[in-house]
């Protein structure tokens, strides 16, 4: 098995053994990377020398006898929404295209303390508003799977950097399903852990009140070794919570008897055969090792992801208002401040702008009561829904997207067409919840993504279900076929 | 003018004097270098998230009391949103809906009756930065903008328009400015901004209960701006009304110079600042515990302070006033009366002497050279009759100017009083022997002369002795 073919937890041991180098591994993927990705086009920024030689400072420190963290010489990518002090952070928008990041996120701060070796800033829908990458202003990232294919949105970049092989693993932000469908379209795990368990300080705010960080892994166990690093209450972040952090490698065990699963119909209905097919068969593997599956029924997704829309636009106005070009980023010459504005903006790719136009009309006037505020009640409403369910069942099972990955082209020209597809991810993201998307078949050669909620700080639980289903199935071991460029020998 | 009744409410800025901004770190000392005190969350880069500075919480809690606020235990922050350069994010954190303090007053002595305003709220928001124009503000070639102050908290005080005139509103400024820098969480400067205040105001025909057409005036920069600027406005609207025009709605500017207000922008058009709750700061929840133990580290304040100053030091309401309408002032005479025990020279000499030299020079109390140690040794020195009232004046002078304790002057200069009736006799003798006349014409009823003779005396002893002395000597030996 080549090294960029494995996880996090196997390159760990490989290290920590002496097996092999931080620096011979980074070497390894650079290869990979050079080789996949002038078809895949996962990053928008490469740090290949910082990258060496961060991973030669570890080889030295871990040949010094130095006792070394967790993630030490683990390569991996970010998403460009995460500012790293020095690199361009570009939130895939041509309004940051020469906007170097003057601070480290606490995410990234976190995980350089822990030893993982940056490669590069991972491509997205601009300002990740998009599920398909199609929107990012650089380029298409393409699906490893099928090069045809979107590798889904917005963290588009970090799953196809992750299932091609470029990296063993990536951080992402979800808002509406942002990590957990392209995963799911990726064949990866990808995480969204409950709102507040991670920092956002130092990544770029799409719609705050829904955005959460998490990772996009090879397996359940290297999610979970993620999540003990990235995970806790951050001073610079008031709405990160005071809870623990529990060590996430303990619930990684094969026991799901007795466990009690609601699986709500509503989040079937608009699901295609194969991937409705594939999620069944997750769900029947599951009750085979003694969990309690039951039907049961939650508010329509289309309610969630009206009220998603509105919320996450309106926030999304505002948080975006900084990006005027004043202090930083592009900026228009023009000869008075409205013009200086409007022609500076006017670089803000289209959906951007509808989501902003949106999002100011939704917070004006008479609008604010007729939808701003009538989206809150809804989203009261999913809140006090998923509370219920709790009251049953342990944690709740759909697939994480309706389709496996779309050809590309096929939804751009019509928002409305596109934005429904994000409809079972949205839901969790109004709730806070924590969700998690879990290779669980395929279907006509495409990875389905099978998605589990769980109650607010219950990642726990979510890990222990996927691990054990894991367990059962190869799903995260097929990798896809990438047919690489004639670019052998370049590192 | 006398047919209108003129309507007025304020809406007072105060910076608090935390250490560091609302929502980050950065300082907040006035007078840095351009955009030396800022980070990425003050000045908006991605990924920068606000963290509520809890010190002024506190602080806006204590002014809320001060006002004798209702503190709302539950409230929340909330974004005004407007693109201008002086807010990088484009938005200011604020409260709209639900403000920290709300429905307090502040009791004003107007002409001798008292008169309440009602405060409507008080809430907690951030600064915005300084922009400097290149030329005038329209058609500026360029603009510079500094965004130190951007993000400094600020509590923002509203009335009810209970003030009847620009004077009243003066006193109310006063008043406030007052109980705001008792409570220490403001230094409330106007010269620094850090008290700033805009003014709504409108006429109706006197004794009607409605409200007219407002105008809101900015940039009144000074107490005695707020009040040129309102009565300036009280008369053109009055003129307006009278010739039977309308007040137009709009904001309106107050120019020093030329003493007038200049319309700015029509408020027809009235701005949608799109108000929601924000997202990045959990709404508060504040805990009874700490409220209460944050009311206990209230200090008095000026109407508990007037009170104590008449009824334990037997103070005039006037001394008490006065003494009490500047916290420092009252600092300084509290300070005097711990190594002095009589109130009642103390405040005349803190009022008097004190103050009126202050004055002179242009000085405030806290630049005082005199410290009030050295008063009250002044005061006792006097009290023991060791110096005359009037030799106490000059040695205060002397300190003023020195910054020398009292003791100290008058051992150097040998000031100390003759209260030695043996020596003084002889002086009166020799007094009385040298000036026959003065003796003659008082004997034949002129009491000029009396007064005379003691000035000889004094003359004699270069105005150290003591004149209850010589005049007692002076009957005797006449």
């Amino acid at each position: 098995m080549e090294l960029w073919q494995q996880p996090a937890h196997k390159l760990q041991k490989l290290l920590s053994e002496g097996e092999i180098g931080a620096r011979e591994l980074t070497v390894a993927h650079l290869k990979r990377l050079r080789e996949v990705e002038p078809q895949i086009q996962s990053f928008i920024t490469l740090t290949e020398e910082a990258a060496l030689r961060q991973a030669a400072q570890i080889d030295e420190r871990r040949e010094a006898g130095e006792k070394m963290p967790p993630l030490s010489g683990i390569p991996m990518a970010l998403k460009d929404n995460f500012c790293v002090q020095g690199l361009p952070t570009t939130c895939g928008s041509k309004m940051l295209k020469d906007y170097v990041a003057v601070y480290d996120a606490t995410v990234q701060r976190r995980l350089r303390r822990a030893g993982a070796v940056l490669l590069g800033k991972t491509n997205m829908d601009e300002f990740a508003m998009g599920s398909t990458t199609e929107y990012s202003a650089y380029h298409i990232s393409k699906n490893p799977w099928d090069t045809g294919r979107v590798p889904g949105g917005s963290s588009g970049g970090s799953a196809a950097a992750v299932a091609a092989g470029e990296v063993t693993f990536t951080l992402g932000t979800d808002t509406g399903g942002s990590i957990r469908q392209p995963a799911a379209f990726c064949g990866i795990v990808g995480l969204k852990p409950t709102y507040g368990r991670v920092s956002r300080s130092g990544v770029m705010a799409y719609a705050s009140s829904l955005d959460q960080v998490g990772p996009l892994t090879r397996d359940v166990t290297d999610a979970a070794l993620l999540l003990n690093v990235i995970s806790g209450q951050d001073p610079l972040d008031s709405t990160t919570a005071p809870e623990d952090v529990p060590d996430y490698g303990k619930f990684l065990r094969r026991d799901v008897a007795g466990l009690r699963i609601g699986v709500p119909r509503e989040y079937f209905r608009g699901a295609e055969e194969g991937v409705a097919a594939a999620v069944y068969g997750g769900i029947k593997l599951l009750e085979k090792r003694g969990a309690v599956v039951e039907e049961t029924s939650l508010l329509s997704p289309d309610y969630c992801s009206n009220a998603y829309y509105i919320i996450a636009a309106a926030e999304a106005s505002s948080n975006l208002a900084c990006i005027d070009g004043v202090r930083y980023g592009y900026r228009a010459q023009a000869d008075n401040l409205q013009d200086m504005y409007l022609e500076s903006r006017g670089l803000l790719g289209p959906e951007v702008r509808r989501r902003i136009i949106l999002g100011t009309y939704v917070l004006s006037g008479d609008a604010y009561k007729t939808y701003y505020l009538q989206a809150q009640r809804v989203r009261t409403l999913v809140r006090e829904d998923f509370n219920k369910a709790w009251e049953r069942y342990d944690l709740l099972i759909t697939p994480t997207s309706p389709t496996t990955a779309p050809e590309i082209g096929a939804g751009i020209g019509g928002p409305l067409n596109l934005y429904p597809r994000d409809d079972y991810n949205v839901s969790a993201n109004l709730a806070g919840l924590p969700a998690l998307s879990l290779p669980c078949g395929l279907s006509q050669g495409l990875p389905v993504g099978m998605q589990l909620i769980g109650k607010p700080f219950a990642e726990g639980l979510l890990l222990q279900v996927a691990y054990s289903l894991e367990q059962e199935t190869e799903y995260h071991k097929v990798l896809p076929d990438v047919v690489t460029a004639d670019s052998e020998g370049v590192v | 003018m006398q047919d209108w009744e003129t309507v007025i409410g304020l809406e007072v800025h105060v910076a608090l004097l935390t250490k560091s901004k609302l929502f980050c770190g950065c300082s907040t000392e006035y007078g840095a270098a351009p955009n030396s005190q800022t980070c990425p969350v003050c000045l908006g880069h991605p990924g920068g998230l606000p963290v509520l500075n809890e010190q002024a919480l506190e602080y806006a809690i204590k002014a809320g009391l001060a006002l004798n606020c209702r503190i709302n235990y539950s409230c929340k922050f909330d974004r005004k949103q407007y693109f201008y350069p002086d807010m990088a994010k484009n938005y200011q954190i604020s409260q709209d809906d639900q403000p920290l303090c709300s429905q307090g007053y502040v009791d004003l002595d107007v002409e001798g009756e008292r008169k309440r305003i009602r405060i409507n709220r008080a809430h907690l928001e951030e600064d915005a930065g300084k922009l400097t124009h290149e030329g005038d503000l329209v058609g500026a070639p360029s603009s510079l903008v500094d965004s130190n102050r951007c993000g400094v908290p600020l509590l923002e005080i509203v009335t009810e328009p209970d003030i009847s005139s620009p004077a009243e509103a003066r006193l109310f400024l006063n008043k406030l400015w007052n109980i705001i820098r008792y409570t220490g969480v403001s230094d409330c400067k106007m010269e620094e901004g850090s008290m700033r205040c805009d003014a709504n105001i409108s006429l109706r025909p006197r004794g009607s209960q409605g409200l007219g057409t407002k105008t809101e005036l900015k940039n009144l920069n000074s107490f005695r701006a707020v009040e040129r600027g309102l009565a300036f406005e009280a008369e053109r609207q009055a003129r307006l009304l009278a010739a039977g025009e309308r007040v137009l709605q709009e904001t309106r500017l107050w120019d020093v110079e030329a003493g007038v207000t200049r319309g700015m922008r029509s408020k027809e058009g009235a701005h949608d600042y799109r108000y929601f709750p924000e997202p990045n700061l959990p709404p508060l929840s504040l805990d009874a515990a700490w409220l209460e133990r944050v009311s206990q580290t209230m200090p008095e304040l000026p109407a508990a302070r007037e009170e104590r100053f008449i009824r334990e030091l037997g103070l005039s309401p006037y001394d008490a006033e006065v003494l009490v309408a500047a916290r420092e002032v009252a600092d300084y005479f509290e300070e005097v009366l711990q190594h002095f025990s009589g109130a009642k020279a103390a405040a005349n000499w803190v009022m008097g002497e004190l103050l009126g030299r202050l004055k002179k020079d242009g000085l405030e109390i806290a630049d005082c050279p005199v410290s009030p140690q050295h008063l009250a040794n002044l005061l006792a020195l006097q009290e023991k009759g060791q110096i005359s009232s009037k030799m106490a004046k000059g040695v205060f002078e002397e300190m003023f100017n020195t910054g020398k304790d009292p003791k100290a002057i008058v051992k150097e200069k040998g000031l100390v009083q003759i209260t030695d009736v043996d020596a003084l006799k002889a002086v009166v003798d020799k007094v009385l022997s040298a000036n026959p006349q003065s003796v003659e014409d008082y004997k034949g009823g002129k009491d000029r002369a009396f007064g005379f003779l003691v000035g000889q005396v004094m003359k004699e002893t270069r105005g150290r002795a003591n004149p209850q002395l010589v005049t007692k000597l002076l009957k005797e030996r006449l």
